[in-house]
């Protein structure tokens, strides 16, 4: 089956959604592909109280005429102008697989946490921040637990609050970053004091003196999940019960699609003009993926791009100067959320850093660089595709990564052979670039 | 949390769970206090990331294995199958 819009917007988080929405009120037939169970993407998910801005673009996304293709995942991309999907949780034979085609593209793919490798940090109910407040909104009841947020960023205290409000017990939020770098970030902010007042609120929502600057996990201990973690700020040592760690550094951005389908990155990130149109004609891109900035210029860049790529310069111009004037956050929040180099000595020789092959931190300190390391120990050739460990061994050994090839994410061979609903047993396997796991060890 | 009359009836390793509608299977399987995989060396594994891209979270639901249980709402009569269950879905 094959989808053609004027406009396909892939990711419905902020950006997605308003450069859908701005794009349809343009008079465009749009499409809008995201591989969760409802829009919003990660900031504006589901499962709890919604922000007002979050519920107005929401309202705005389902009024307008957006064809809303929610829970697809695009795995590649077949042929010039189309991409591939196949449907999330689909266990239906027909219409798992489909192509969307488009005569202009906006990329929206938000951006996932950074993880670092500690020992204990593969233990159940050690999580991401982000990832911990997924599972709260997907259902996980937490009220009466003992959790410890870390890592830096933010998020952190975003997370540290809903869970409170949740009824959860929040033991500590830590903080890498020192409070001297903190004091700096808020005089820098003194210019957008919504932000700072939202910190402080947060702050307060979860309790005196849990927030501690300088500080994070060196180990997490337990027998089949977590018992203890245990904390270091400057020279003091302490272990601390509890039931979950959301741990995360900062954000790192879903460059996998842009990259797959040729857009220019720098520094990691993707590159676009004004107008958000990238070095690929009539592919835009918007949101966390041209710079970690938060909801705010997220939503003024979809919004940049869904105008401009309707035609609809003026307005797409107008926005793309109020864009200017908040491209500082993206460097101020950067700087703030730079990584402390101690945090390099956590791993531990025996700490596992590829999640997937379960390849541990003694087999790689040696390698080269992330194309050696490939190939002698497996490390990023599972199913994430070294989307957890890529963004770790880049912090820790300055590995950079390696192009993309499709498919974006692990696929059934039967929808990239687009066999016709394709047979039961081709259905259930999976082929990534660089193929599942099949081949590699059983057991250690 | 009282339970509603529209509260959704599935099975995790063949022992009955009751969770609210918009629960993802990732959460379900949580509380059911199982591991959703077992890794290549042999250790118990639970969600990290919560958005799909880990892929630690990964379940077997109505015999199709590999299904990131966090993007996965629960749906009603569903069958749930962790590492834990044995052999089958580990990795």
């Amino acid at each position: 089956m094959t989808e053609r819009f004027d406009i396909l917007v892939v990711g419905a988080g902020p950006a997605g959604a308003a450069a859908a929405a701005c794009a349809a009120e343009s008079g465009r037939s749009v499409g809008l592909v995201d591989d969760n169970p409802s829009a919003g993407g990660q900031i504006w998910r589901s499962g709890g109280h919604l922000p007002e801005q979050a519920q107005t673009w929401l309202a705005r996304l389902q009024g307008s005429t957006v064809t809303r293709l929610q829970g697809w995942r695009v795995v590649d991309c077949p042929a010039p102008q189309v991409l591939r999907a196949e449907k999330t949780g689909g266990t239906e034979r027909d219409g798992y697989c489909a192509d969307f085609g488009y005569k202009t593209l906006i990329l929206a793919t938000g951006a996932r946490e950074r993880f670092l490798p500690f020992p204990g940090w593969t233990l159940p109910n050690v999580m991401g921040a982000g990832g911990l407040d997924a599972m709260v909104r997907g259902g996980l009841p937490v009220a009466g637990k003992r959790i410890v947020v870390a890592g830096t960023g933010p998020l952190l205290l975003a997370v540290a609050a809903h869970l409170a409000e949740r009824g959860a017990q929040i033991a500590a939020v830590c903080e890498q970053a020192g409070m001297a770098r903190l004091v700096r970030f808020a005089t820098r902010m003194m210019s957008e004091p919504g932000k700072l007042w939202q910190g402080a609120g947060y702050s307060m929502r979860m309790g005196p003196g849990r927030l501690k600057m300088g500080c994070w996990p060196v180990a997490a201990r337990g027998d089949d999940r977590l018992r203890v973690v245990t904390l270091r700020q400057g020279a003091k040592q302490r272990d601390v019960e509890c039931d979950y760690l959301g741990c995360g550094f900062h954000l790192v951005p879903n460059t996998e699609m842009p990259a797959m389908l040729g857009c220019q990155l720098a520094d990691g990130f993707v590159v676009t003009d004004a107008m958000m149109r990238t070095t690929v004609t009539q592919v835009y891109c918007a949101g966390e993926p041209t710079g970690i900035g938060g909801v705010d210029l997220s939503l003024l860049e979809g919004q940049i791009a869904g105008f401009a790529a309707a035609g609809h310069v003026a307005q797409a111009q107008e926005l793309a100067r109020r864009r200017q004037t908040r491209l500082g956050f993206v460097r101020a929040l950067e700087q703030v959320c730079a990584l402390d180099p101690q945090l390099r000595k956590l791993a531990a020789e025996e700490t596992i850093v590829c999640r997937c092959e379960d390849v541990r931190f003694g087999a790689l300190r040696h390698r080269a660089n992330w194309r050696e390391a490939k190939l002698h120990t497996r490390c990023g050739m599972g199913p994430c595709q070294g989307r957890i460990c890529g963004a770790a061994t880049e912090f820790l050994f300055g590995w950079g990564a390696d192009s993309v090839r499709p498919p974006v994410f692990p696929a059934r061979v039967s929808s990239l052979a687009n066999l016709p609903g394709g047979s039961a047993d081709a259905d259930t396997r999976f082929v990534a670039a660089g193929a599942l796991s099949e081949h590699s060890k059983e057991t250690a | 949390m009282p339970e509603t009359v529209r509260s959704i009836v599935l099975t995790i390793n063949g022992a009955v769970a009751t969770v609210a509608p918009g629960t993802t299977v990732a959460a379900a399987v949580a509380m059911a206090a199982a591991a959703t995989r077992t890794s290549a060396s042999g250790e118990p594994r639970g969600p990290l990331c919560g958005m799909g891209i880990c892929f630690e979270c990964r379940v077997t639901i109505d015999g199709v294995p590999h299904q990131r249980s966090c993007q996965i709402l629960c749906a009603p009569g569903q069958r749930v199958t962790t590492a834990e269950s044995g052999a089958r879905g580990r990795r």
